[in-house]
């Protein structure tokens, strides 16, 4: 009984440390993406501000929506977002649940905001949002085969080079860093998949150049066009999170590396070391493939994105495997 | 419901919407995500201009004709302005004309930085909007500088110009016009190079040079489809007849047109290089001498209301042409004004040119026109039992007008 309380607490804390994380993030985006622009931009603690006052505005349900899946997908959106995070090692730290799951796992947890997203906006009974989710379903579909490969590419490697580990477990992808088991050309398939990992980010997460589920200017925000209030503001968690959450599986898989092994540190320090660490990782990922690409792009078109995904993005993906079968082989 | 199944899906672009900057509903039927059918109504902010001008007298109605749209606010006074001379056989004097032609063309160059970042944002790319937005900043800077204000200059006046540009001032417009040959090749760069606009904008929106034609579409819009027209060099007025000026198609730079969103995109870009060569050559050319015909406006009035004739006024606003007609009949107000805005001549392109689009294109392809919602707008004519009369009944109605006019002018009175 004590154990169950003091693992609810464990990931209570996780999730509200997660949470303020992924809206500070947000925050800083918003402001270099500003500055970017030769703009001054909103104050870092912007998307706090934005949630808190969402939170007591009315909270607005269409006469057409069905208002029970309407209400429930953001909630699910926010929640699956927070789970995924229980999953991934934070820096040198095992994941909280690393027993109770595996990398596909996460894999399909990261597959239900969008899906929750695109469910409510369905729900929601407006015609922009039917074309926001549409366009959500198809665009998951076509970076999902990328992912796919990822993984097959990663547990491939693993069962390898440790045959009686468990491939998918995020303890085994914690323990030992994926670009070491791998030979010369396998280390140019894995810097191929890093790169469509990289690619597919800003899909994954909405942000320009694929932000069509939402596109402002097309179809008015699209699948949150019908949200406010408390709904609105779980979203924009949801949002902030997932995008923190994708970011952090990036990090986990390609970019393993902790300062405490660098610097022989221990204890707290190396603790705090490791995790302010991962933080920075975290950030630069999502800066690379996230905030920068979102500042210098115009929005693509669905069938552009899906087409850049399904043929381009897949192909890179494949030859990353490819690469790394031969190097199995060698 | 099977599969095959196409549902078709109707969805109301504005009045309101995030896409468009003034209000206009446009209709579009989808199919998935594919266009099939457009319609787009007018109406929301009709603000009877006309009528208001019809109790005014000429001088007054100037300040009108400025307000009529936030941007042409020297191409419609400048339109109205010559529409009255012609009326009144006033001779302008030499430089005023030339100053007139100064202040449209950085009018111009002013409004199509503006487009060229409404263009950029309906694609999405923010970064863009906010550097053409903020090298716009100096061009307006230019004009406050020249006139005292940035937006309504109120420098027009019934035969001549209300302030003179003096040596002094003229270092600080070549200084401006040095700044924009530097962003000139950067917007270039932007524009002509960046593959995700290439993506978004290259055969999206055509309009062949048979619609074009067709349609009567003008100003650049028509100009990115191949038709070489353009009021200064067709029709020129002001100084533009010694300035020979060349109209501007995609051709000058590309060497192929093919009448898309990009053609017309650039088009704008280049028009903004040739504004720039214009005020260059004209700061040199520009003779000396008074800026007004009649500096005693109270003189200028009394003659004004001897007036009894007509005159029409063509002027190239940076959106194409643009028409004022003026009817004085020896008193105080004008009978007639009419105002023809080039975004109404170019909205009947909107059908055309989003047919097979999708709807991700809708934005940028009806921002491709320019369009200036305010100027284009016309009344709704209801009757009393509040239905909106039909065509039949509207042609009959301005048949009837059309002849009580006509044997106005014969009798030289009669009622309006």
């Amino acid at each position: 009984m004590i154990e169950f309380i003091y693992f609810g607490l464990e990931a209570l804390i996780i999730i509200l440390l997660a949470l303020f994380i992924a809206l500070l993030f947000n925050g800083i985006e918003r402001k270099l993406i500003a500055r970017m622009q030769a703009r001054i931009g909103p104050p870092i603690t912007q998307p706090f501000i934005d949630v808190k006052k969402l939170f007591i505005k009315e909270n607005i349900v269409p006469d057409n929506a069905i208002p029970w899946i309407f209400n429930a997908m953001p909630l699910i959106a926010l929640a699956s977002s927070l789970l995924v995070l229980l999953y991934i090692p934070f820096g040198g730290m095992p994941a909280l649940l690393q027993n109770y799951g595996d990398l596909i796992l996460v894999v399909y947890i990261m597959l239900i905001p969008s899906l929750a997203l695109a469910i409510g906006a369905f729900a929601s009974g407006s015609p922009y949002a039917s074309i926001g989710a549409q366009r959500e379903i198809v665009i998951m579909i076509s970076y999902e085969f990328v992912l796919s490969v990822i993984v097959i590419a990663v547990a491939w490697l693993f069962s390898l080079a440790f045959p009686q580990a468990n491939a998918f477990s995020f303890a085994t992808i914690n323990e030992h860093a994926i670009w070491s088991v791998a030979g010369p050309v396998g280390i140019a398939g894995l810097l191929l998949l890093f790169i469509s990992s990289l690619a597919v980010m800003p899909a994954k997460i909405g942000k320009l150049p694929i932000d069509i589920a939402e596109a402002k200017t097309e179809i008015a925000d699209g699948v949150l066009v019908e949200y406010s209030g408390r709904n609105l503001a779980l979203l924009h968690m949801a949002q902030a999170t997932r995008m923190f959450a994708f970011a952090s599986l990036i990090v986990a898989l390609f970019l393993p590396w902790n300062l405490s092994n660098i610097f022989s540190l221990s204890g707290t320090l190396a603790l705090i070391g490791d995790f302010a660490f991962f933080l920075a990782k975290v950030f630069v990922i999502m800066f690379v493939s996230g905030i920068f690409v979102s500042a210098a792009s115009a929005r693509l078109k669905i069938d552009q994105a899906a087409k850049c995904y399904i043929s381009f993005i897949f192909l890179l993906s494949l030859i990353g495997l490819m690469l790394i079968g031969l190097d199995i082989m060698l | 419901m099977r599969l095959s199944e196409k549902k078709k899906c109707s969805i109301a672009i504005g009045p309101i919407h995030p896409a468009l900057k003034e209000p206009i509903q446009i209709e579009v039927k989808i199919e998935g995500e594919k266009v099939t059918d457009v319609d787009f109504a007018l109406g929301h902010v009709h603000r009877g201009i006309e009528w208001i001008g019809l109790r005014r007298n000429p001088l007054q109605i100037l300040y009108l004709a400025e307000r009529v749209c936030g941007i042409c606010n020297i191409s419609h006074p400048l339109a109205f302005c010559t529409a009255i001379e012609n009326a009144a056989n006033i001779k302008v004097p030499e430089r005023a004309e030339y100053l007139r032609v100064i202040y449209a063309e950085l009018e111009r160059i002013h409004s199509h930085l503006l487009f060229l970042g409404v263009a950029a944002h309906e694609l999405g790319f923010d970064s863009i909007l906010h550097y053409t937005w903020l090298v716009r900043e100096k061009v307006l800077d230019i004009i406050e500088y020249l006139t005292g204000n940035r937006i309504t200059k109120a420098v027009l006046m019934i035969g001549g110009i209300r302030r003179d540009i003096t040596k002094e001032q003229i270092p600080k417009i070549k200084e401006t016009l040095k700044y924009y040959e530097k962003i000139y090749k950067k917007l270039c760069d932007i524009f002509l190079d960046d593959p995700t606009i290439k993506l978004r904008t290259r055969d999206i929106g055509v309009l062949t040079k048979e619609q074009a034609l067709k349609l009567c579409i003008v100003g650049p819009t028509a100009r990115a489809s191949g038709v070489k027209k353009d009021i200064r060099q067709d029709f020129p007025y002001a100084a533009y007849a010694d300035l020979k000026i060349e109209a501007i198609t995609p051709a000058t730079l590309l060497n192929e047109i093919r009448g898309d969103v990009f053609d017309r995109v650039i088009v704008r870009l280049l028009e903004v290089k040739q504004s720039m060569d214009i005020i260059k050559r004209c700061l040199k050319e520009m003779p000396e001498g008074p800026i007004m015909y009649e500096p005693v406006l109270q003189k200028l009035l009394v003659e004004l209301k001897q007036v009894s004739n007509e005159g029409v006024a063509l002027v190239e606003a940076p959106r194409g042409e643009l028409i004022h007609y003026i009817r004085m009949k020896n008193s105080e107000a004008p009978v007639v004004w009419k105002i023809r805005a080039p975004t109404y001549a170019n909205m009947h392109a909107i059908p055309a040119i989003l047919k097979d689009c999708q709807l991700a294109d809708v934005p940028i392809v009806v921002a491709s026109i320019d369009p200036c919602i305010s100027c284009a707008n016309r009344a709704i004519v209801a009757d009393k039992n509040n239905i909106v009369l039909n065509q039949e009944k509207l042609h009959e109605l301005s048949v009837k007008k059309t002849l009580a006019l006509t044997k106005d002018k014969v009798k030289g009175e009669g009622n309006d």
